[in-house]
């Protein structure tokens, strides 16, 4: 297999890491939502904490983008 | 197709002298990155002056945006910080309103400042700074019970020491990656789906059902970009505001 080749696929490989991403934002949001219909004069104010943990969840999937960009670019 | 990275090259647009200071070159030139941020921290600055110009009880457009941006950063600081948070305010709404015209510029013009990791990395680094000095200037040497959370058992203190240093060591470089990556993700999308809808569209009466199939995920890409330019913005003073609070309240921690 040629070198740029394998570097592709290693690209893409990591990004299988988005996967873990996409399954925390779709859990954290979803818990929000069930909580916010149950309660939702509570929703209001819980809503700076959600935007904080889809920070949080979405920066490890975006240390995957990164590191397919160190491993395509460099 | 053409090259979706193209768009992040930095080039100079005025040729300046380098100069050196204590021993290290500092080119002067302006590049499209510094127009960029020059341009963003214009248009702030020309933004309120015109939406502060006429102060009239009933807002117009331009004051009731001006009042929208300001009330849910104050908001924030006062949410999350407390009563304190008064004074990290203007602080906070700077890197608010500089990244968040910087994003939306960037879905206008062809350059998007924040989509250079330097850029971001000085801001992210600003932020860590200021908590640093604000924590050594609130609580002297006690700030580094940062690092101790009260309650812990004696035999596990030294390893949640270790993981809250390394914690607090990342932090800058996360809000950094996290802009720096939304924005160069973004970005790169909708050049990829924008060079769909030439390649398909070239095809033939074949492709041009998949060249509008492209060209609609343009269109709602665009809008999701816009809502992605303001977030990010958004969550970077949340996290600005989350670490400040850190220090500020440091007994409760």
């Amino acid at each position: 297999m040629e070198a740029e080749a394998a570097k592709y696929i290693g690209a893409g490989l990591a990004m299988l890491g988005m996967i873990g991403a996409g399954i925390g934002l779709g859990v954290m949001f979803g818990n929000y939502f069930q909580g916010a219909l149950r309660n939702p004069t509570a929703a209001a104010q819980e809503r700076p904490m959600l935007f904080l943990g889809m920070a949080l969840t979405e920066a490890l999937g975006i240390f995957a983008l990164v590191v397919a960009f160190l491993i395509l670019f460099s | 197709m053409a090259d979706p990275m193209h768009q992040f090259q930095v080039s100079k647009i005025v040729e300046l002298p380098t100069v050196t200071v204590l021993g290290l070159p500092i080119d002067l030139s302006i590049t499209n990155s510094v127009a960029a941020m020059l341009l963003a921290a214009t248009l702030v600055v020309v933004f309120y002056a015109l939406a502060s110009a006429k102060q009239a009880v009933i807002p117009g457009r331009l004051q009731t945006v001006g009042e929208m941006l300001y009330g849910l950063v104050d908001g924030l600081a006062e949410s999350i910080i407390g009563h304190e948070g008064k004074k990290f305010l203007p602080f906070v709404f700077t890197l608010f309103a500089f990244v968040l015209f910087m994003n939306v510029q960037g879905m206008f013009l062809v350059f998007t400042a924040t989509s250079q990791l330097a850029v971001t990395l000085t801001l992210g680094m600003l932020v860590i700074l200021t908590v640093v000095a604000v924590g050594f200037a609130k609580n002297g040497i006690k700030f580094f019970k940062l690092f101790a959370p009260s309650g812990v058992p004696g035999w596990i203190l030294p390893l949640v020491v270790l993981i809250e240093i390394v914690s607090f060591l990342v932090r800058p470089l996360t809000l950094a990656l996290r802009l720096f990556g939304n924005m160069v993700g973004g970005h790169v999308v909708l050049k990829i789906f924008a060079g769909f809808v030439v390649a398909l569209g070239g095809l033939g009466v074949l492709g041009w059902a998949g060249a509008a199939l492209a060209l609609t995920s343009v269109v709602a890409l665009t809008a999701l970009e816009f809502m992605v330019a303001f977030l990010q913005a958004f969550v970077f003073a949340v996290l600005a505001c989350v670490y400040l609070n850190d220090v500020v309240h440091l007994d409760s921690h």
